[in-house]
């Protein structure tokens, strides 16, 4: 067969799984939009996702500008309707502001470790041989370690901030993605399809592209959003120990760690930052699970 | 079973070896010289020299690492920058204490996660079941640190009725069984365990429901069995994977103690680390590092081997 008529029926292919996956995702949708919790919850986190986004216009105050006089005010104070902190500043601005930085260290560690992950496991599922005991003999080690205890060795040896503690998750995230981007891609390796394309001439980088990346992806991607709750988690919990993000910038986890002094002062304030993490991090564990049901993901 | 407990202890030397590199790499990843881990920043020159012959840190790196590792077999984990003492000495102490809490924690999460895991496989679909989720959600969502925060406002601050801070009366690091000090063990020992709980609800709900859906509860059933009797038969099947789960979040409480230690000032490893990052003592942190992840991979070990033998259903080839 020349490599024309190859492409020609690779495209039928793709065609035809394009078109199966169309209906596939109308009904994952269908089953969502049915769904009232997980629809809640998308909806909770695009509020705050816009809230967040808009910070510095819709904050009602600086976020760095504290002042003597006004500290530690309580809750539904004229003008700071969150109070203030321990430096004067406004807890509603603050909090915010602090979005920010902990969306961000919640979700890039996790799309970081989603990319090299899925790469790695993807060439050990499908190579196998000695190239997966290789890459997961390696998992095998981070493994041996505690997700909270690894990410803590390797930022407090890496020294505080944010660039070491993205670093740090990342490391953390990868072996658990690898580990399920391997099981699923050795699952599909085996099937008749992609015998039939290897058959039919495709070349390995072809049938891994077309054949097994459509169907290991969305696995993977499901798996990859549980974790973002637990790395939000976990990037707050960093910079509550005073790695990660560093005073004065606003963040949900080194707000709680300052505010602590002000426990017995202001106790409903200081724990203020904390229900945004809860927040977050229960809706993105409530929208995964509703997205596993939805797109019937084993495992 | 003899053979498959020889080689699962064969393969956990490479495993522990590896771990010991990764701690080992700790201290080479930090940015600047390594031997500032070793002698205060103000030496003089002809002590840095010395005793970077003396630890061996001009030969290369394997060469080092053999080094290391043969001290650290011998029980040397190093000395602490901050305080001088071999850092071995702090840390014992400090273990007794984590485990203590780590223990209380995961009894209170297995006691509490099979209950409500139990309860919810057993009726699906039922406003229980829907309460029992939530928890588990909740519990595996909720940022313990701040849930340990929260019960010190509402039970220390607003009650005043458990202490707030310390392992016993005083801020004594001692721990004892009495109830003066089981005190101090209550709030930290509930914050923590509501992710072991989380975890074990779901888990166990899972294997119950399951269970529950195979052909032998319904034969069990029309042999006339009371339900009390058809439960004793699914605990039996639910029991091995169940313990597995707990055994692991044993470990993974060990590790992830350091923030709820430091809302509690409870004197135990957690602590120790925190020190240790805050004034960037490396061997301090190396070392509990070590022997967490030892402690850890040794209970992944004992964890596979209980349930191997628990369990005759599972045959390892």
């Amino acid at each position: 067969m020349n490599t024309s008529a190859a492409a020609a029926e690779l495209a039928v292919q793709a065609r035809q799984a394009a078109q199966a996956s169309d209906g596939y995702w109308k009904g994952v949708f269908k089953r969502l939009s049915r769904d009232k919790l997980t629809m809640f919850c998308a909806f909770v986190l695009l509020c705050m996702a816009l809230a967040i986004i808009f910070a510095p216009w819709i904050a009602p105050h600086d976020p760095y500008q504290g002042s003597m006089i006004r500290r530690l005010r309580p809750i539904g104070t004229d003008g700071y309707p969150l109070g203030t902190d321990e430096l004067g500043r406004d807890i509603l601005t603050r909090l915010l502001h602090g979005g920010r930085l902990s969306w961000f260290m919640g979700i890039l560690p996790v799309a970081l470790a989603f990319v090299i992950g899925t790469t790695l496991g993807v060439i050990a599922g499908f190579l196998g041989g000695k190239i997966n005991m290789l890459i997961m003999r390696m998992t095998d080690v981070f493994y041996a370690f505690p997700s909270v205890l690894l990410a803590i060795a390797i930022s407090g040896a890496l020294g505080a901030g944010i660039l070491n503690a993205i670093i740090a998750l990342t490391m953390v995230f990868i072996p658990p993605i690898i580990r399920v981007a391997e099981s699923v891609t050795t699952g599909v390796r085996n099937l008749d399809f992609v015998d039939a394309a290897r058959a039919s001439g495709a070349s390995a980088f072809t049938i891994v592209r077309v054949h097994v990346l459509g169907n290991v992806l969305g696995p993977i991607f499901i798996y990859a959003t549980s974790l973002i709750s637990v790395c939000m988690i976990l990037a707050s919990g960093l910079s509550f120990l005073g790695l990660g993000t560093r005073p004065p910038e606003p963040e949900w986890g080194l707000m709680l760690n300052t505010l602590r002094t002000a426990i017995y002062v202001q106790p409903w304030v200081a724990v203020l930052p904390g229900v945004c993490i809860f927040m977050t991090s229960i809706c993105f564990n409530l929208v995964s699970d509703g997205l596993r049901t939805a797109m019937d993901v084993k495992g | 079973m003899f053979f498959y407990l020889i080689r699962r202890l064969i393969y956990a030397v490479p495993i522990a070896l590896a771990v010991g590199f990764v701690c080992f790499m700790l201290v080479q990843i930090a940015p600047g010289d390594p031997i500032n881990a070793i002698v205060p920043p103000d030496a003089p020159q002809e002590v840095v020299e010395q005793v970077r012959r003396d630890y061996g840190l001009d030969k290369p790196l394997p060469i080092q690492f053999g080094l290391w590792l043969l001290k650290v077999v011998q029980g040397d984990l190093g000395r602490s920058l901050a305080t001088g003492r071999p850092v071995w000495s702090d840390l014992h102490s400090a273990i007794g204490n984590t485990l203590t809490l780590a223990f209380a924690a995961s009894l209170i999460g297995f006691v509490l996660g099979c209950i409500l895991g139990g309860l919810a496989g057993t009726f699906r679909g039922s406003i229980l079941d829907r309460v029992a989720v939530t928890t588990a959600v909740a519990g595996v969502s909720v940022p313990h640190y701040w849930l340990g925060m929260v019960l010190v406002v509402i039970f220390s601050v607003q009650l005043n009725w458990l202490p707030a801070m310390g392992a016993g009366p005083g801020g004594s690091a001692d721990w004892a069984w009495d109830w003066e000090h089981m005190q101090h063990l209550i709030l930290p020992a509930v914050t923590l365990s509501v992710i072991p709980m989380g975890i074990v609800t779901r888990t166990v709900r899972g294997i119950v429901a399951e269970i529950m859906n195979q052909e032998f509860v319904v034969a069990l059933r029309g042999k006339g069995l009371t339900s009390w009797n058809v439960f004793v038969h699914v605990v039996k099947n639910a029991a091995p994977n169940a313990l597995a789960v707990i055994g692991l979040q044993l470990g993974y409480l060990m590790g992830g103690s350091i923030l709820v230690e430091t809302v509690f000032s409870w004197p135990g490893t957690g602590l120790l680390l925190n020190s240790a990052i805050f004034q960037r003592d490396l061997p301090v942190l190396q070392g509990t590092i070590l022997v967490l992840a030892m402690f850890f991979v040794a209970l992944n070990l004992f964890v596979d081997l209980v349930q191997t033998a628990l369990d005759p259903r599972i045959k390892r080839s």
